[in-house]
């Protein structure tokens, strides 16, 4: 039953992989965004300020006489100033000729903003232009304006910064939460496991608690397949059942009447023969008695009918029942213990479980010894069937409430290997055990309790 | 015979010199390894008890220190920037224009206020306003006037008293003296009328702060405009005749700057004293300066220095500096 399953891979693995690995490119993508987004606007920014300089230069110029003059307005620079303290170049042309500012930066007809370097720096310049209309010429004025970028690389630094904290906090929130989802899903198989695992061995009923609808076809599956269980296991159950009685009735009849040629024949050998046929018949009944006992008892257990009953009463009326065949065997049954012990049970089965406990002590004390019955009611109602027969194996006393498991020292004794069993599922099914031990002073001790 | 050659040569030499510079000195370190160059328009005087505090604090550099004007500072400098490993001057204008066209070196974590600096290369370290020095002889029983329309009111009321015994910078050949103009003129209109107050009253045109204090203490002039109070005041023997005002109107506050060159030999050396510079006149606390210390102008918001911005290049322009002095010759020169 515990053979290892194949695993491939796991679903768990699977789908965190997705779901991190899917956070990290929505993360690397929100960085990139909010960063493209900021250089963008960084640089238009400068761009407009450049912009609004370079034409207030231009506005400054008036032509007066055919001459050029452009007072320069302070505004125009002090406009510029950045925290960076960037450097700000500027030349002012007339019709191509220098006329005043930074002879090193030419105007440039086609880009109005440019990115460039000027005298080691990396500048953005605006190249702008205005015509002067005079009494009867005109002239170009035209300005060109460049500033260094120290300012604007700081702030997308910070930008870059920030948008990589906002994709770092996005990541390990989507991490998180990947985490928890995976746990949520995962989890929903880990409690339909648990139920799984917790299941009586007997318990072969469909599972009625609500599922997620993508694990319906699983249990869906898993309960028919269970019902078809269920069915060939009752199935198997009755076949049994009916197996045996089917077989006790002519057993029956077949004893009787090896009786009563056993009373007849005179030869010893021929004696022999038929008191083994006795015998044989004999366990072979005894066998199919208890096979009905254990079907009657798996189908009772499954449909447990409670009583309130007295325990005592009950072993008492049960060991009145066995007395006689007990002296037959030169058996003496005891009862003692409490007065009374009420509990709530199905007394047919517990009368059954009991009965298989004194029948294995008659069968396996010898003769003319004496089988302890003891009722308590203590914490819970118990009975201690105590012989003074060989006792367990000490290396068997596990097993042996296996079905169809006998011990090692029973082979000669007639016996199915049931009677355990039987005791077993009855204390089971009352939520109760047996507990085999053995006694000091030799023979076994069996308790049930319930 | 070749003896004296060398030594008329020699003579030469030094001499020729000594009239390029308007002062030099030398403050030689105890175990000097490596000598600074500063060039500087600040007077030796006011200078030297800091320089002397440096050296004595850093025997492994001397110092030579060469004083003359601003605009000769910049015109040196562009000339020859490896000539001198520091540039010390009061016309911020021109100094933000050097930083501007890339002459500075930039000094990394200089501890320093970020309206005192610019591009963490050129660094202010005074806060010196303007001021209208008068010898009180000359106002005796007459109220001192305390605004610069009170100014052209004093003088037109006894243009006897004042008809070529006014004093005021030649913007033409001071850049101090050009950028307190220009300041001057962003600030109100009334500069220009007392610009052409004083051209019917004949001013006198200075180059320096120096020689017009000198006269004024001389009584060769009854009114110094727009000089730096803190020469005057640094005249003890001036102490008694002369009043300094710093116009109520509205003040033009001048910070000294100092940068080091980017091709000086001594880059270390320099950045040291920068620090020293910076530090020593950030912290007023630690006994009297000779020169102003920055936190003066910090406290009094109302007299906020020129900001060091790249506005300062405007009136630099050639188009609008032409237009400026050519007002400005309007004004005060009426021949």
């Amino acid at each position: 039953m515990t053979d290892s399953v194949a695993v491939s891979g796991s679903l768990r693995n699977r789908l965190m992989l997705t779901l991190i690995g899917g956070a990290a490119i929505l993360a690397l993508l929100v960085f990139f965004a909010v960063r493209n987004y900021a250089v963008q606007l960084a640089q238009e920014g400068q761009d407009n300020i450049l912009a609004a300089s370079a034409t207030s230069m231009l506005d400054a110029a008036t032509f007066r006489d055919g001459v050029v003059e452009l007072d320069l307005p302070y505004s125009a620079f002090s406009m510029l100033s950045t925290a960076a303290d960037d450097q700000v170049f500027y030349a002012i042309r007339q019709d191509g000729a220098f006329l005043s500012g930074y002879a090193d930066l030419p105007f440039s007809e086609s880009q109005m903003f440019q990115t460039d370097q000027v005298r080691g720096s990396d500048v953005r310049k605006i190249s702008v232009s205005r015509t002067l209309i005079g009494a009867n010429s005109r002239t170009e004025i035209q300005v060109v304006l460049a500033q260094t970028q120290d300012a604007l690389s700081e702030t997308l630094d910070r930008i870059s910064r920030n948008a990589a904290l906002l994709g770092i906090g996005f990541f390990a929130l989507a991490a998180a939460l990947s985490f928890w989802a995976t746990a949520a899903t995962i989890g929903q198989l880990g409690n339909l496991t648990t139920s799984v695992t917790r299941r009586g061995p007997q318990d072969l009923s469909p599972f009625a608690k609500p599922v997620p609808r993508e694990m319906a076809p699983l249990v869906t599956s898993l309960n028919s397949l269970m019902g078809r269980l269920d069915q060939s296991l009752s199935q198997s159950e009755d076949f049994i059942a009916e197996a045996a009685h089917r077989v006790r009735t002519p057993l029956a009849t077949v004893r009787s009447y090896a009786e009563a040629t056993l009373q007849r024949v005179d030869k010893e050998e021929n004696r022999e023969a038929m008191r083994s046929m006795v015998k044989a018949i004999d366990e072979s009944s005894r066998a199919a008695g208890q096979l009905l006992d254990h079907a009657m008892i798996t189908f009772r257990a499954d449909h447990l009918e409670l009583e309130d009953i007295d325990f005592v009463d009950l072993v008492h009326d049960l060991v009145q029942r066995m007395t006689p065949i007990a002296e037959m065997k030169d058996l003496t049954l005891t009862l003692k213990g409490d007065a009374r012990a009420p509990f709530s049970g199905d007394p047919v089965l517990v009368q059954n479980a009991v009965r298989n406990l004194i029948d294995n002590a008659m069968k396996y004390g010898p003769r003319e010894s004496s089988i302890e019955i003891e009722v308590t009611a203590k914490d819970r109602p118990q009975v201690t069937v105590s012989d003074q027969g060989p006792g367990f194996p000490t290396d068997e006393i596990e097993i042996l409430t296996a079905r169809f498991q006998r011990g090692a020292n029973a082979t000669d004794t007639i016996g199915s290997g049931l009677g355990l069993t039987i005791a077993r599922d009855v204390a089971a099914a009352h939520g109760g055990e047996v507990v085999l031990k053995n006694q000091t002073g030799g023979g076994a001790c069996v308790t049930l309790s319930l | 015979m070749r003896y004296l050659i060398a030594l008329i040569l020699c003579c030469l030499a030094q001499g020729v010199w000594a009239q390029d510079w308007e002062d030099q000195r030398l403050f030689p370190g105890a175990s000097a390894t490596t000598s600074l160059r500063i060039i500087s328009s600040t007077d030796t005087d006011l200078f030297a008890p800091l320089i002397e505090t440096f050296v004595s604090g850093n025997p492994d550099v001397s110092i030579e220190y060469f004083v003359t004007g601003t605009a000769d500072i910049d015109r040196r400098f562009r000339e020859i920037p490896d000539a001198f490993d520091i540039a010390i001057s009061s016309a911020m204008d021109l100094q933000l224009k050097l930083t501007n066209d890339g002459y500075a070196l930039a000094l990394d974590n200089v501890p320093h206020p970020d309206w005192a600096e610019w591009r963490q290369s050129l660094f202010a370290f005074t806060a010196e306003p303007a001021a209208i020095v008068i010898n009180r002889a000359a106002f005796a029983g007459v109220p001192i006037p305390q605004s610069r329309q009170e100014l052209i009111e004093a003088l037109r009321a006894r243009p006897e008293v004042f008809r070529g015994r006014i004093g005021t910078y030649d913007v033409r050949r001071s850049g101090l003296g050009y950028l307190f103009a220009t300041q001057d003129a962003r600030a109100s209109e009334t500069f220009w009328r007392l610009m052409e107050v004083m051209g019917g009253l004949d001013a006198r045109l200075y180059c320096c702060s120096g020689d017009m204090i000198d006269d004024l203490t001389l009584g060769k002039i009854a009114v110094a405009y727009n000089v730096l109070g803190s020469y005057a005041e640094a005249r003890a023997e001036s102490q008694n005749v002369l009043e300094i005002v710093l116009p109520s109107d509205f003040p033009t506050t001048m910070m000294r700057t100092a940068f080091v060159s980017k091709a000086s030999r001594q880059p270390a050396a320099a950045e040291r004293f920068i620090r020293y510079l910076v530090s020593y006149q950030s912290n007023p606390a630690d006994g009297v300066r000779s020169l102003p210390s920055l936190q003066e102008s910090e406290a009094g918001s109302k007299r906020a220095a020129i900001a060091l911005e790249p506005a300062l290049m405007t009136f630099l322009d050639t188009l609008k500096r032409n237009k400026f002095l050519t007002e400005w010759e309007d004004a005060l020169i009426q021949d």
